[in-house]
């Protein structure tokens, strides 16, 4: 099998993103809350990337904010994949009303922006990291639950499906040994895509100030902090910017090659 | 009765439907806290009889079922109850913001649209050649960044390096007309940036769809040159997709404009919802939460008339 450069440059880059989340405090060169330094120094050999609003190391944060902000995203699109994908494939199985009743209320909901949505619940909710990720997986759930549907609509009439169905295979069965290990390349493309939205649904959060609280980072929030700094040139903010952005790209490297490798063993079509 | 006319009626009547259901949603979004509206609003520290004041002129002692009719007969009436903050009548605050919002929406997409199917054409024109490369990747980028962060790098490089704009774009009603669209040059710049990457992306893949079709290979093999193909064969069948492509993409617009008005000071409706989640003011929440739902829904039925009415099999039924 012959890995496209992309794809490697891809897993490289989001492999490293991850190696950083995982062990920010062994990494991170001071702690998260540390004062260090006077206010928005520039970069130095001590702050590589400088110091943030109020003295604290910008390196140190930028990796304790990449942990929170990626472990967020990750458990949000985890959740948004169990619930989606079950409730998608359980519709496309069973159809009739039930199909109905779920595609229905997932319409109402896409029929409202998530971000307005989720401004109205947090109007009344505590921010939380638990009520984020709640919110954030529910409302993209939506989505997963559009695309695994179509994909189980397909998978279902097959020949082997119906030949299970005749066994007398009850629906579990159909759902995770039939159709799941058929469905999961396409979906585990999606999977890449749903969790940059999901990274930059949190940032977006915590930029408006209704996401992950301080003292704790995120990109987001880091952001916020230092918007007021662009003003005076001072570029602390465009930081989080950077790392957004070579995340996204390198993981929709990755969900590019994936896609593609299932659609040409598919013959065309995803 | 003409087909196309029953339609018309069932997609409208469905978007008002849709819209009954997002209020009844934003009223329960706003209700499934643990505690009440009352308790959030006045914090851990307050007196029990301010808090039963409150709640009475919320009217939190009626069942949710009259509150919400009392709430959306009010709404429908143009009565959009005072802010809990400030005490003033939330319709009025809205009205000024609102306008402001749609001022910036408009000037985003008068610029946007035009460039999209422009860059989206000759995106199909080279493809794969590297003004379509170049093209994708710019896109791809900042399809990936989110809105507010493009919105502090343009700030930085433009406003700050370059010093050609104001980094805070704050307009009022004694500005002029040309004061003003220098004022909200860049959030301007930024929104179609945001909403260009995606339109442009879609605009592509609806031609190159109909680039597919047999009767372009035909045009083709005919010896057309490829610029007649694109303007005589391919455009006039991809205006329907590029319409809704367009239409679709505005919805971006939406959610782009809440973030951006924060980031350049802006004094829009975004700023103003997004001020009020903060102080947790809910009848001022629903309010902004029910006209962005409104005006969200109101744009997809646009969409979907258009690609109706645009399209020649619907409108001469066999």
């Amino acid at each position: 099998m012959k890995v496209p450069l992309s794809a490697i440059v891809g897993l490289f880059f989001t492999g490293i993103y991850f190696f950083i989340a995982i062990f920010a405090p062994w990494i991170a060169p001071y702690g998260l809350t540390e004062s260090v330094g006077d206010v928005w120094e520039p970069m130095s050999r001590e702050h590589w990337l400088g110091t943030d609003n109020i003295g604290r190391d910008l390196l140190s944060r930028m990796i304790y904010g990449g942990r929170t902000t990626i472990w967020i995203a990750t458990a949000a699109t985890v959740l948004s994949f169990t619930l989606g994908s079950i409730l998608g494939f359980f519709a496309a199985v069973i159809g009739g009303w039930a199909d109905q009743t779920i595609s229905r209320f997932v319409d109402l909901i896409m029929s409202m922006p998530s971000l307005i949505f989720a401004l109205v619940v947090l109007s009344v909710m505590p921010v939380t990291m638990f009520v984020l990720i709640l919110l954030m997986g529910l409302l993209d759930s939506t989505r997963v639950f559009r695309l695994s549907r179509a994909v189980a609509l397909d998978v279902n009439v097959m020949d082997y499906v119906e030949a299970a169905k005749l066994r007398g295979e009850g629906r579990a069965w159909i759902i995770f040994r039939e159709i799941l290990p058929n469905a999961l390349s396409p979906l585990v493309a999606e999977m890449g895509l749903r969790f940059i939205f999901m990274v930059l649904f949190v940032s977006t959060l915590s930029f408006l100030g209704l996401g992950v609280q301080p003292p704790v980072a995120d990109w987001g929030g880091i952001a916020r902090e230092n918007g007021q700094g662009i003003v005076y040139a001072v570029p602390a903010a465009l930081m989080p910017a950077i790392a957004i952005a070579t995340l996204a790209i390198s993981v929709n490297l990755v969900a590019d090659w994936v896609l593609n490798r299932t659609t040409s063993l598919k013959g065309g079509r995803g | 009765m003409h087909p196309i006319f029953k339609l018309v009626v069932q997609r409208v009547a469905l978007s008002l439907f849709l819209l009954l259901a997002a209020s009844v949603m934003i009223f329960i979004g706003t209700q499934i806290l643990p505690g009440d509206v009352a308790q959030s609003v006045l914090g851990q520290s307050a007196t029990p009889e301010t808090l039963a004041n409150l709640r009475k002129e919320l009217g939190l002692y009626d069942p949710p079922v009259t509150r919400y009719f009392n709430w959306l007969f009010a709404a429908l009436q143009g009565d959009l109850g005072t802010a809990l903050t400030n005490g003033r009548d939330i319709g009025e605050s809205l009205g000024k913001r609102l306008n402001n919002t749609l001022f910036l929406a408009f000037w985003a997409a008068i610029v946007a649209v035009p460039l999209a199917i422009f860059l989206g054409l000759v995106a199909v024109r080279y493809q794969n050649r590297w003004p379509d490369k170049l093209i994708s990747g710019v896109t791809l980028t900042s399809i990936s960044i989110p809105e507010f962060l493009i919105g502090y790098v343009v700030m930085y490089f433009v406003a700050v390096r370059l010093g050609w704009f104001s980094s805070v774009a704050m307009i009022n009603d004694s500005m002029t007309f040309g004061m003003k669209l220098n004022a909200i040059a860049l959030p301007v710049f930024v929104l179609t940036l945001v909403v260009l990457a995606h339109m442009m992306r879609m605009t592509r893949a609806a031609i190159l769809n109909v680039m597919q079709s047999a009767y372009i290979e035909t045009a083709e093999l005919k010896g057309l040159s490829m610029f007649t193909i694109i303007r005589k064969h391919a455009f006039p069948n991809a205006i329907a997709p590029i319409v809704n492509v367009v239409m679709i993409n505005l919805a971006y617009l939406v959610v782009g404009v809440v973030v951006v008005e924060v980031v350049f000071v802006y004094p829009g409706m975004g700023q103003y919802l997004v001020d009020h989640v903060a102080k947790r003011d809910v009848p001022v929440v629903q309010a902004g939460g029910l006209i962005f739902a409104a005006v969200y829904i109101g744009r997809n039925l646009v969409a979907d008339l258009v690609s109706i009415l645009s399209n020649p099999r619907l409108r001469h039924p066999k």
